[in-house]
């Protein structure tokens, strides 16, 4: 008798898979179940295929370190998150989804204002940014939706300053790139989204070798461009991935993080009222840690035949690694279920790990330590203006969140 | 306790600039160096936090 692919895959958990109703912070029950019974197996994914699910903490961080394991999307075998993420892979690439040592190249050529003295010294401007708004929503109207009023533009505002995009644009990049992270998006819609942003930056680019500024595009089109290095697509696609990445995970985290002190208030409580830069750091961990926003999981292809816990994953063979339950591991964090602001979760997977880890992170944990060191005392009777039930997560979003946050003070 | 770092390994994470400032800082290109191969007691756990954050494992603490 023959077994095809198709019948072996029927019998497999369907990835990925739905959280419990009313527990929109925690990863789906079956993640946990998989992790404690066989932390290493086969899920069966849209396109009928059944890649490999990894959700120990351990091995996420051997495989994700481990230059056996690709990131090239355009390999055989690939696990893909969509059809419009498929789509789009084949369409064009940027580092995120390239092996070394091309990835390590392109990467390299826009590590430098992510040091963390650069951003350190942004962090006044973040400051005032947070400050502005904070004083706009107070000024205006309540209740209001903090994802528009404040979540969305933070980032938005610090990644278009860095960059050198003006932020008057802020809607045709938000839109588009709001299309590009929603899994249900069709491959057209997906595509023409992306090309949109990178027509768009592309022609930010011409502008910028015309008239530099103190940015990261005007140091592409000058140096890097010009010389030579990187094709004038290439920035463009380099800066579509940075405007992109840099404001819709940290929006979310703003948002979620949000939300999920409201409901915890004695962690609220403790992050209120502290002085302690430390304590505001280590909030701002736990929460990436609790929350993994980035919840679609890092996709690869295994380039060799690797052993992991009992099992071998064959060269060729797909790899998803669901951080949101490496997050939750018992064994890497004790009592992993509670979010405890004072706990150290530096140990942490929600910025990936190996050679794709997160570029942007030492941005987004000034931008987090701002925002909840500051959203909460200055506002400290923020709270939700409807019923918790009535929230809607983003379910369908490659990177997780609420739609909208209605809050009242 | 002595500590040698692999610079074309680095993914100018910045991890351990955090956790250990005394010992790891970054070139202008975010690249990893080291202010001291030889960190004061004070700071060997910040060091050893850093050998375990690094996501591109180009921190290593080597026997004398
Ligand atoms: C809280 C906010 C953020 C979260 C949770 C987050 C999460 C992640 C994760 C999980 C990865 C790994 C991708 C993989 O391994 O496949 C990643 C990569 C990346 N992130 Fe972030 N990120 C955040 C903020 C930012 C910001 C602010 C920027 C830029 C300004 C940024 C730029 C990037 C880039 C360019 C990569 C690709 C790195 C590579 O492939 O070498 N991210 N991020
Ligand atoms: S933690 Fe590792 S990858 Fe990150 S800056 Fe330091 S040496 Fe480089």
């Amino acid at each position: 008798m023959t077994e095809t692919l198709a019948d072996t895959a029927a019998g497999l958990p369907e990835h990925p898979m739905p959280r419990a109703a009313g527990c929109p912070f925690d990863p789906p029950p079956a993640l946990h179940a998989l992790q404690a019974d066989s932390p290493v197996s086969r899920v069966r994914i849209w396109d009928g295929t059944s890649p490999w699910l990894i959700t120990r903490h351990d091995h996420v961080r051997a495989l994700l370190g481990d230059p056996r394991i690709s990131a090239d999307p355009t390999r055989p075998g690939y696990p893909h998150r969509s059809a419009g993420t498929k789509a789009n892979d084949q369409a064009r690439q940027t580092f995120l989804t390239m092996d070394d040592p091309e990835h390590a190249r392109l990467r390299r050529m826009v590590t430098a204002p992510f040091a963390i003295k650069k951003v350190e010294a942004l962090r006044p401007s973040v400051q005032k940014i947070v400050d502005d708004l904070i004083d706009a929503m107070l000024a205006g109207p309540k209740p209001v939706d903090l994802v528009e009023a404040f979540a969305l533009p933070v980032p938005s505002l610090v990644i278009c300053e860095l960059l050198g995009v003006p932020y008057e644009d802020h809607d045709l990049f938000q839109r588009n790139t709001r299309v590009a992270v929603r899994r249900t998006s069709t491959a057209e819609e997906v595509v023409a989204a992306m090309q949109t942003l990178t027509d768009y930056l592309d022609d930010l680019l011409t502008v910028k070798r015309a008239r530099p500024g103190d940015d990261l595009l005007s140091v592409l089109a000058t140096e890097r461009v010009a010389k030579g290095e990187m094709t004038q697509r290439q920035a463009a696609e380099t800066g579509v991935l940075l405007l992109a990445a840099g404001h819709e995970t940290t929006a979310n985290m703003i948002a979620l993080g949000t939300l999920a002190l409201l409901r915890n208030p004695d962690q609220l409580a403790l992050l209120r009222d502290t002085e302690d830069p430390k304590v505001v750091a280590g909030a701002v961990e736990e929460l990436l840690r609790y929350l993994n926003i980035t919840h679609s999981g890092r996709r690869r292809v295994a380039l060799a035949d690797i052993e992991v816990g009992g099992e071998v994953i064959r060269a060729g063979d797909g790899v998803i690694f669901a951080n949101e339950i490496a997050n939750r591991d018992p064994e890497a964090f004790s009592d992993p279920d509670r979010l405890d602001i004072t706990r150290d979760a530096r140990r942490h997977v929600a910025f990936g790990y190996g050679v794709h880890q997160c570029l942007g992170q030492p941005l987004a944990r000034v931008e987090l330590q701002v925002v909840y060191n500051t959203l909460y005392s200055r506002i400290p009777t923020l709270a939700l203006a409807t019923d918790f039930d009535q929230l809607e997560f983003k379910h369908d979003g490659i990177v997780y969140g609420v739609y909208e946050l209605p809050v009242t003070w | 306790m002595r500590v040698e770092v692999d610079q074309p390994k680095c993914v100018a994470s910045g991890q351990c600039v955090l956790m250990a400032p005394e010992v790891f800082d970054q070139d202008d290109d975010g690249i990893v160096e080291l202010l001291t191969d030889r960190p004061e007691a004070e700071h060997h756990d910040g060091v050893r936090e850093s050998v375990a954050v690094c996501p591109a494992a180009a921190i290593r603490l080597v026997a004398d």
